[in-house]
């Protein structure tokens, strides 16, 4: 297992690499530059400038840089947020990404695994249709249609709840965003565990329990070890789509997450904040389908990793 | 589902029904994936077609019905068009007399310390409600003029948007960008995954090897923010952004044909083949994608709703297709933007975008179960 997870981590590697060096050539080769204001600067001091920055080099050798600073955790200063460094800008935002991922992480997880068994159990009813058609709806309806209508219903209507900022991270806060950030990923979830939960339950491991007599309950739980096993491989990603989502999210809501940093970012051709942000993503993705491989060893008997 | 071409060509008299018979009944029998089928249908005739019956030009800009809310009625309605005549002729610099309007018609009477320039009537007509303003009668040596002309009757059933443009014209064309962006988008990620699915499958050994661990390094790439670059890259020519997408949704395909690819090398009718000296390339063509064609149709009709939305989230940013041009994500985050002040403007874009999502994952669904074999 140790073995297993070293030699992941080793693998990474290579795959950061590959991520880093296509990111930064295709931010480079982006027409356009990070000091094309609206009205040019004197060329002495664009000169001045590029020469700060170390853009007047040739681009390998900046690369190289690039890739010896970033190899000692430096991730250069911004271009467009003055005095910032992406490593401070990142650490900043960074708190309120996670928070919001992992609370609507939790909040699909739990909810979608719930409406998925209840389906699996009650298969082809009417409540069964129910659930499923409201889990399509969630695949279906964009976040971004989620969040607006959200905000309208309960902030302003009903004035139940904030309709955006961040607060000091209390649940008033983060319901709304929570929610329309959760929506998609928890009905692909039901719908995982919905199908699933059928299979395991038409397995003749859980027949053999019924004939044994079971509670109902028991045989649940045993079916459910064994559904859930796409729903775990399925939280890579989830993981990624709720990076994905948060940029929206955060910018409907306005939290001060990263979402922005990537697309604002892109526009203004920052390219150390592009780069930073990539970078932390890729790393992101990388660790959670480790910890989700992982996970997969420790729910199913039948897979080892020696 | 994977020797159904087989069957269908030959012996299948005996029996009567082929497999894809088999399949297409079962479609048949799926009631919501028929009704998508319809309903998918419908929409696309209507983006389609709809844009050639409207009588609104998708780029028309109506100063005068500016986020009017949508209604069965025509406008302008009669009790305003008092007032509209009058801020004309203001801007005309003559007085208005008396005026009256039936129906299509309106009549109006001008007057002013100086004679007045007929062509004054340009004023009338360039307002949105009033068209074919002429002159009936000259009076007090032209300080006096009676103008009569049409009251222009226009139809907004789902309203206009903040820039007074008729909004379901803009759904419809919208639409179409939306559809073939999605497709197009779902073709190319097509071509690349299959062709680079099956060359792995069949090649198999190292090739397969290398060729399957890239596709495992590009999975682990955060997408969307490449997506996001290249359409900083190729400053938003959208067809080029699309066809990028598909170049990079493509891994999916790759892995389902693969996987395909290497249960179909071991059947008898490729070894057959390869006994007859069919080449690798005759044999990918003829024997190998024929039938691969049932998980892909599947695969396609869940990845086209996909790109569909990656779009309206790229037009969310402010990334996707630029004005006078729309797409439904456009027409959705616009919507967005005044859900306070005009909400019909995200719920009508909202329900063409849904119901067509809807339809695509149904019919893909569909076709699943129809085509499993499992399921028989």
């Amino acid at each position: 297992m140790l073995g297993y997870t070293l030699r992941r981590l080793a693998s990474a590697v290579p795959t950061l690499f590959i991520i880093v060096t296509v990111a930064f050539f295709l931010v480079r080769f982006a027409p356009g530059g990070p000091f094309d204001l609206e009205q040019p600067l004197a060329p002495q001091v664009l000169d001045n400038l590029r020469r700060t920055y170390n853009l007047d080099q040739p681009l390998h050798l900046q690369y190289l840089d690039y890739l010896a600073k970033l190899v000692r955790g430096d991730l250069g200063p911004s271009y467009t947020a003055l005095d910032f460094t992406v490593g401070e800008m990142l650490r900043r935002g960074l708190p309120y990404s996670i928070a919001l991922g992992a609370s609507a992480l939790t909040l699909a997880l739990v909810l979608g695994v719930v409406a998925g068994v209840f389906a699996a159990l009650r298969q082809n009813s009417t409540k069964d249709y129910a659930v499923m058609a409201v889990a399509t709806v969630g695949v279906t309806v964009p976040n971004f249609v989620v969040g607006p209508v959200l905000q309208l219903v309960f902030g302003l209507m009903l004035g139940l709840l904030p309709l955006g900022g961040w607060g000091g991270g209390d649940l008033a806060h983060r319901v709304l965003p929570t929610i329309a950030l959760a929506l998609p990923q928890m009905a692909v979830i039901a719908r995982l565990t919905r199908s699933s939960m059928i299979e395991a339950l038409r397995a003749d491991h859980i027949r053999t329990l019924r004939a044994n007599g079971l509670p109902g309950r028991a045989i649940i739980a045993h079916a459910l070890r064994g559904a859930l096993l796409p729903v775990v491989s399925y939280l890579g990603p989830a993981a990624a789509a709720l990076v994905t989502g948060s940029v929206v999210i955060e910018k409907i809501f306005a939290i001060p997450g990263v979402g922005s940093y990537f697309v604002e970012g892109a526009l203004n051709r920052d390219y150390t904040l592009v780069m930073g942000t990539v970078v932390m993503l890729a790393s992101f993705v990388v660790l959670f389908n480790l910890i989700v491989d992982l996970l997969y060893a420790a729910l199913d008997p039948r897979v080892r990793y020696d | 589902m994977t020797d159904a071409s087989l069957t269908s060509q030959g012996g299948t008299a005996a029996r009567g029904r082929s497999l894809s018979t088999l399949a297409l009944q079962r479609l048949k029998r799926n009631r919501a994936a028929v009704a998508s089928l319809i309903g998918l249908a419908l929409i696309a005739i209507f983006c389609f077609l709809g844009p050639f019956l409207s009588s609104h030009p998708n780029d028309r800009v109506y100063q005068s019905y500016v986020a009017v809310p949508p209604s069965l009625e025509p406008y302008p309605a009669a009790a305003t068009l008092e007032r509209t005549m009058q801020r004309a002729l203001e801007r005309a610099r003559v007085d208005m007399g008396d005026f009256s309007a039936s129906g299509t018609t309106f009549r109006v009477t001008l007057t002013s310390p100086r004679p007045i320039d007929p062509r004054v009537t340009r004023y009338i007509d360039r307002v949105d409600e009033f068209d074919d303003a002429r002159v009936v009668e000259t009076l007090e040596e032209g300080r006096r003029l009676v103008v009569e002309g049409t009251v222009q009757r226009q139809w907004f059933l789902m309203g206009t948007d903040m820039s007074g443009r008729d909004l379901m014209t803009r759904i419809m064309v919208g639409g179409r960008i939306s559809l073939i962006v999605g497709l197009l988008a779902t073709l190319v990620s097509l071509l690349i995954g299959v062709a680079w699915g099956a060359i792995a499958g069949y090649a198999g050994g190292r090739i397969d090897n290398v060729m399957m661990r890239f596709v495992d390094v590009l999975y682990s790439l955060p997408f969307v923010f490449f997506v996001i670059l290249l359409v900083v890259y190729f400053g938003r020519n959208f067809v080029l952004i699309f066809v990028a997408i598909g170049a990079v949704e493509w891994l999916d395909m790759a892995r389902i044909v693969r996987g395909q690819t290497l249960a179909l090398k071991r059947r008898e009718f490729v070894e057959a083949a390869q006994a007859l000296g069919v080449g690798t390339g005759g044999i990918l063509r003829r024997h190998i994608v024929p039938n691969l064609l049932g998980p892909v149709v599947v695969f396609m009709t869940l990845m086209v709703p996909k790109i569909i939305l990656l779009e309206s989230f790229l037009s969310f940013l402010g990334l996707g297709v630029q004005a006078p041009l729309t797409s439904w994500g456009v027409l959705i985050s616009e919507g967005a933007n005044n859900i306070q002040s005009a909400p019909y403007l995200i719920v009508f874009p909202s329900i063409f975008f849904v119901s067509t999502l809807f339809a695509l994952n149904f019919i893909g669904d569909g076709l699943r179960d129809a085509l499993d074999p499992r399921d028989r």
